[in-house]
């Protein structure tokens, strides 16, 4: 077992264990804290039905998004739909036998890479060439898109300069998930790249990609217009009444 | 306050995003509530010591009390939809007006006690102590937004910044930094049961003086009845309804409706406002003392339904909030909706014909209609998907021939704010309610243009008042603005029905 194998594996071991614990954590905080108040942004949807729909254009569209400016949509979308894509092709280092599901976006998932980059490159721009946006951005800000593009070149490096022993990645990814260790192959790109999504897993609890879980919370978004029909009485609230 | 000491923003022909004003704004500053004031409402009356301490645990304290509060410290990606969305920010160009550098102010002492990050990079992550000057810088910019939640209606995440304005006013109540307008005015609904400190007998004195005018005008006994128990309904209505113009205009209107119908109706003198300024400064509990006393004058004078005036921040409360806040209403009539809307109740008197209005009475006005915010983007009406749009237009539609709606980016929920709302229309705000009130004007000056439009018709109170202000600073007759009520008020027919 080399040192590189044992190292990544406790490091992905660690950033699993931070993102879960870190995510259950938040996603906890906000599923505990009350919505006192019926603050939906209207016009709103008047049922549950209504405001599942409502939600998934959000997610899956980025409907506010495109209303409010479309070259930030552009990017936006074009980066998180490549994201998606490209995830869900990396499915197959982590199930034995495939599914046949990610077996046919194989090849969809590869030009996702570049589209992935493209989008981000645009995101990238915008901070530096609106002079509102360069306004609003903070470093950690760049260093996030940083860690993106980083991971999007590595992994494309992967495939069209330097190759990859992806049998062996496969056999390292399902040993972790076994816990029967297997060895990673000492490859600069893959190090790289296994290395920043490992940063990225880890960070992600306690950064602006909370916007993730964030947005099903959101009253705004989450909530029916309903109010006249029905109270939302959060428990301190009610111990106003009490008095 | 002197002549204007600033310029008045030139009308495009078509809205341009401004070029950074850095600090463009930093003299804006409403007064500080005096000792009293702030003491009146439970909050100390001047800076306490230990300021610091407490107000980053009230920060703590609200983000355990608001999810929104507690999931919009967290999920802004800086992407920057919103940057160009504010009124306040198209009218003045200074960054901190954009809805984003605006929350940051908040967010940023957020991230420094409250987030790891933040406590170890602060400056990785935009973190900052709270120090006097970033308190200051809340109390000017914080008041530079009117709560009118357009920023929320664009954001991918729904962030709405009149939850953190709300956080950051609680926030600063609670050491001591109220501000005046607001405070005041709130302590007065508390002593005196509305907005003006108008007490229950000059009250009576001016409604007989308005009975006798609608008299002399149209030969009408239209009664405008306070604290009539077993009336049925009891109406609520912005205390500026009683004397200021055009607001008094609408009062007459509503009055005229009741009339025409036959509904016994009546005003209370407990509850004689319908404006919650508890909302501007986010505090669910004088937001509920003031609506108390709502449901304490609906049971004692026995009313089976209770219809709220035009008023936008009080419909916002009235139809998002009573309900939580002051119900449940078991005791009203259940065949109506709780509360309902005066354009609701005349909307509907209209289409059954129960009232007959004549559009031609309104001729000479060529009409638009201003959406207000608040009814806009924080409540609904009529039940029906987009009734806040559709029944107040169907309202003013009835009542005149000449109707155009202003461009389809500055109405229904795109709509602009005034530019007084959520506790600002105070006149040392001017520089700062005229310029926000650009977009609007420009809106207004393509319809002024294009189709001789003289008259705009809304449905709150501020917006009244704001725009009777701003009105002359664009060259626009102070006249042009009014209610809706106003416009039925005219046209009804007030004898027989046939």
């Amino acid at each position: 077992m080399s040192a590189v194998t044992i190292i990544y594996a406790c490091l992905f071991y660690a950033a699993t264990a931070m993102l879960v614990v870190g995510l259950a954590v938040k996603i906890a905080g906000y599923a505990r804290t009350p919505a006192p108040l019926t603050i939906p942004t209207t016009p709103a949807p008047r049922t549950g039905a209504g405001v599942a729909l409502r939600m998934a254009r959000e997610v899956a569209l980025f409907e506010s998004l495109f209303r409010a400016n479309k070259w930030i949509w552009l990017f936006g979308w074009l980066f998180h739909a490549a994201l998606a894509l490209v995830l869900f092709r990396h499915l197959r280092y982590f199930t034995e036998p495939v599914w046949a599901a990610v077996a046919i976006a194989q090849p969809f998932g590869v030009y996702a890479g570049f589209a992935m980059l493209a989008g981000l490159a645009g995101l990238w721009a915008r901070r530096f060439l609106v002079e509102r946006i360069r306004y609003i951005s903070t470093y950690s800000d760049h260093l996030m898109l940083a860690l993106l593009v980083l991971i999007a070149v590595s992994g494309l490096m992967m495939k069209y300069v330097s190759h990859t022993d992806i049998v062996a990645v496969k056999a390292f990814m399902l040993g972790l998930m076994r816990l029967d260790w297997q060895p990673l192959p000492a490859d600069g790109p893959l190090l790289v790249h296994l290395f920043m999504v490992a940063a990225l897993m880890a960070v992600f609890p306690a950064s602006k990609l909370l916007h993730a879980p964030g947005i099903f919370f959101s009253p705004t978004r989450n909530q029916a217009d309903d109010s006249r029909e029905q109270r939302r009485l959060a428990p301190w609230a009610a111990e106003l009444e009490q008095k | 306050m002197g002549a204007a000491d600033f310029q008045t923003p030139a009308l495009k022909e078509y809205p341009v995003i401004p070029i950074l004003a850095q600090d463009a704004m930093a003299g804006s500053k409403p007064y500080v509530a005096s000792e009293k004031m702030n003491e009146a409402l439970g909050f100390p009356g001047k800076l306490v010591e230990g300021w610091r301490e407490i107000a980053i645990a009230k920060m703590g304290e609200l983000r355990g009390r608001y999810r929104s509060l507690r999931v919009f410290l967290d999920a802004c990606v800086h992407c920057g939809a919103c940057t160009d969305k504010c009124h306040y920010f198209l009218g003045t160009g200074d960054p901190k007006n954009m809805p984003v550098a605006r929350q940051e102010l908040l967010r940023k002492v957020y991230r420094r006690y409250f987030t790891f990050a933040g406590k170890y990079f602060p400056k990785l992550v935009g973190a900052e102590d709270l120090t006097e000057q970033v308190l200051e810088d809340w109390y000017r910019y914080f008041n530079q937004c009117s709560e009118c939640r357009r920023c929320s209606v664009y954001c991918p995440y729904g962030i709405d910044t009149a939850e953190l304005t709300m956080a950051a006013k609680e926030i600063m109540d609670s050491v001591g930094m109220g501000q005046k307008y607001t405070n005041e005015i709130i302590g007065k609904v508390h002593k005196i049961g509305n907005n003006l400190g108008l007490p229950g007998p000059a009250l009576e004195d001016t409604l007989q003086t308005l009975e006798e005018e609608i008299k002399e005008d149209t030969g009408v006994d239209v009664r405008m009845p306070v604290d009539e128990a077993g009336a049925e309904v009891l109406l609520v209505t912005p205390s500026a309804d009683f004397f200021a113009e055009p607001h008094v205009f609408s009062l007459i209107g509503y009055a005229k409706v009741f009339h025409a119908a036959g509904i016994r109706w009546t005003m209370s003198s407990h509850a004689s406002e319908a404006g919650n300024f508890g909302l501007f400064i986010g505090n669910y509990e004088q937001m509920r003392k003031i609506a108390q006393r709502v449901r304490e004058a609906a049971l004692e004078l026995g009313v089976k339904r209770i219809v709220v005036g035009e008023c936008g921040h009080a419909w916002r409360v009235a139809y998002s909030f009573w309900n939580t806040l002051i119900g449940p209403f078991d005791f009203l009539d259940p065949r109506y909706p709780v509360p309902q809307h005066i354009c609701e109740l005349t909307g509907d008197l209209i289409q059954r014909g129960a009232i007959r209005l004549d559009k031609e009475a309104n001729d000479a006005r060529v009409v638009t209609f201003h959406d207000s915010c608040n009814v806009a983007r924080g409540a609904g009406m009529g039940g029906i998907p987009r009734g806040q749009f559709i029944i107040p237009r169907r309202v003013v539609q009835a009542a005149c021939n000449h109707f155009h709606d202003m461009a389809p980016e500055a109405i229904h929920e795109n709509t602009y704010c005034c530019g007084g709302g959520g506790g600002l229309l105070t006149d040392e705000l001017t520089e700062l309610r005229v310029k926000g009130a650009l977009p609007r004007m420009e809106a207004l000056k393509a319809v002024v243009d294009e189709h001789g439009v003289n008259f705009m018709a809304t449905i709150c109170a501020i917006c009244k008042a704001q725009f009777s202000k701003v009105l002359p600073y664009y060259k626009f007759d102070m006249g042009m603005i009014g209610g809706v009520h106003q416009l039925v008020g005219d046209a009804i027919r007030l004898g027989r029905n046939d």
